[in-house]
């Protein structure tokens, strides 16, 4: 064995190489976990008094920000009483079943309560329905309907479910992505509402999001379940065929390859740029949401998205 | 050195020759980069600079979400 492949701080056999050097098991693990902790704590992601949303899909990323987010509650002695997930069956033929499966038992093991909402319930059709009928008319994508809705529904059940906060999964290659993607299409006022916690204190309808997974790569998200022996399905959605974001996504594996530390490096100049981009948003065209005229959920419009689709699928 | 790999995403299993001796050698042959994957060898992850032996068998873990 080389001496790259030890672990930087026992000597240890490495498992995985990092920008400033190889780690062994039990020093990923640590690493892993602190930074996570690190995280929520620095940009104080959670209060004692939150009432916890974990929005999951039964994918590596959500299993580990319910195991970590629960560990954190235990260690800093906050009743889990304060937690739940929520997972959007979107009705995604030989896709959702076997992920919701594998949250089910999750939830179970580690005795997380788990609620259930489906497209099919709130909207009168599952996305596999829904799909064809409303890109006929409109040519919309299937990620850009399936987002619309889950948004919609994860804050309207959070909100209803007492919960002060949602937890996502998204990680730093989802935010580097996210941040490259806004730059490229020069959608540069989206990238205001990046960043660890979204949101605003003063947006009741709008439960806050925030993400423990900030700064863990998704290889960094991968190994950890790995390690930790959790069940993950990796079916992929039978709709994920997004071009841009693929290419942004090998463009920055490239350069990482290359360049170990650029995701992180995107992400650090972000967040130095982003109290400007959030005082631009703010400044520009500022209004508080008001509420939909007719489903009284919040909305930047009269008619919110979610009922926008609902209003095409009727007229279809 | 012959190596056998199995890719978790397919479960398919393929045998290859490789010129050198790292996983990453062997990584670079099969023209995956390491950012995109987990490499396993008996149940253990090992990093790109592990020296490989003939005959190993490698499990390639995808790193990277279906949706």
């Amino acid at each position: 064995m080389s001496n790259q492949n030890s672990c930087s701080k026992c000597e240890k056999k490495g498992i995985i190489l990092l920008q400033h050097g190889a780690l062994c098991q039990n020093h990923f693990l640590s690493y892993f976990e602190e930074k996570v902790f690190k995280t929520i704590n620095k940009y104080n992601l959670l209060n004692r008094d939150d009432k916890i949303c974990i929005a999951a899909s039964g994918g590596k990323d959500s299993l580990t920000v319910l195991y970590l987010t629960k560990k954190y509650l235990e260690e800093k002695k906050i009743s889990k009483e304060n937690l739940f997930a929520l997972v959007i069956d979107e009705g995604i033929n030989n896709y959702r079943e076997h992920t919701l499966s594998d949250l089910k038992e999750f939830c179970n093991n580690y005795d997380i309560p788990l609620k259930v909402v489906t497209n099919k319930e709130e909207f009168g059709y599952t996305l596999d329905e829904a799909y064809p009928i409303i890109n006929k008319e409109t040519k919309k994508k299937p990620c850009n309907i399936c987002g619309v809705w889950r948004r919609y529904l994860l804050n309207k059940y959070a909100r209803q479910f007492g919960a002060t906060k949602i937890i996502t999964g998204h990680n730093l290659d989802d935010e580097a992505q996210a941040v490259l993607m806004n730059i490229f299409k020069a959608n540069t006022k989206l990238s205001a509402g990046l960043g660890p916690i979204s949101g605003t204190k003063e947006q009741d309808l709008f439960v806050q999001r925030v993400k423990p997974l900030y700064f863990c790569t998704e290889k960094e998200t991968r190994l950890y379940t790995v390690l930790k022996g959790f069940k993950v399905d990796f079916t992929e959605c039978p709709y994920a065929a997004d071009g841009f974001r693929a290419n942004i996504r090998d463009m920055l594996n490239d350069f990482e390859n290359k360049y170990k530390g650029t995701k992180q490096s995107i992400i650090n100049s972000f967040l130095a740029m982003l109290p400007l981009l959030k005082e631009q948003a703010r400044g520009e065209s500022y209004a508080p949401p008001t509420r939909c005229t007719i489903c009284t959920e919040p909305a930047n419009k009269d008619v919110c998205n979610a009922c926008v689709l609902k209003e095409e699928l009727k007229n279809a | 050195m012959k190596i056998q790999v199995t890719f978790e995403k397919d479960q398919s299993i393929k045998e290859v020759s490789v010129e050198g001796n790292t996983v990453l050698d062997l990584l670079n042959h099969l023209a995956i980069n390491p950012e995109t994957v987990l490499v396993v060898k008996n149940n253990e992850v090992i990093t790109e600079h592990e020296i490989l032996s003939e005959n190993d068998c490698l499990e390639l873990l995808s790193v990277i979400s279906g949706g």
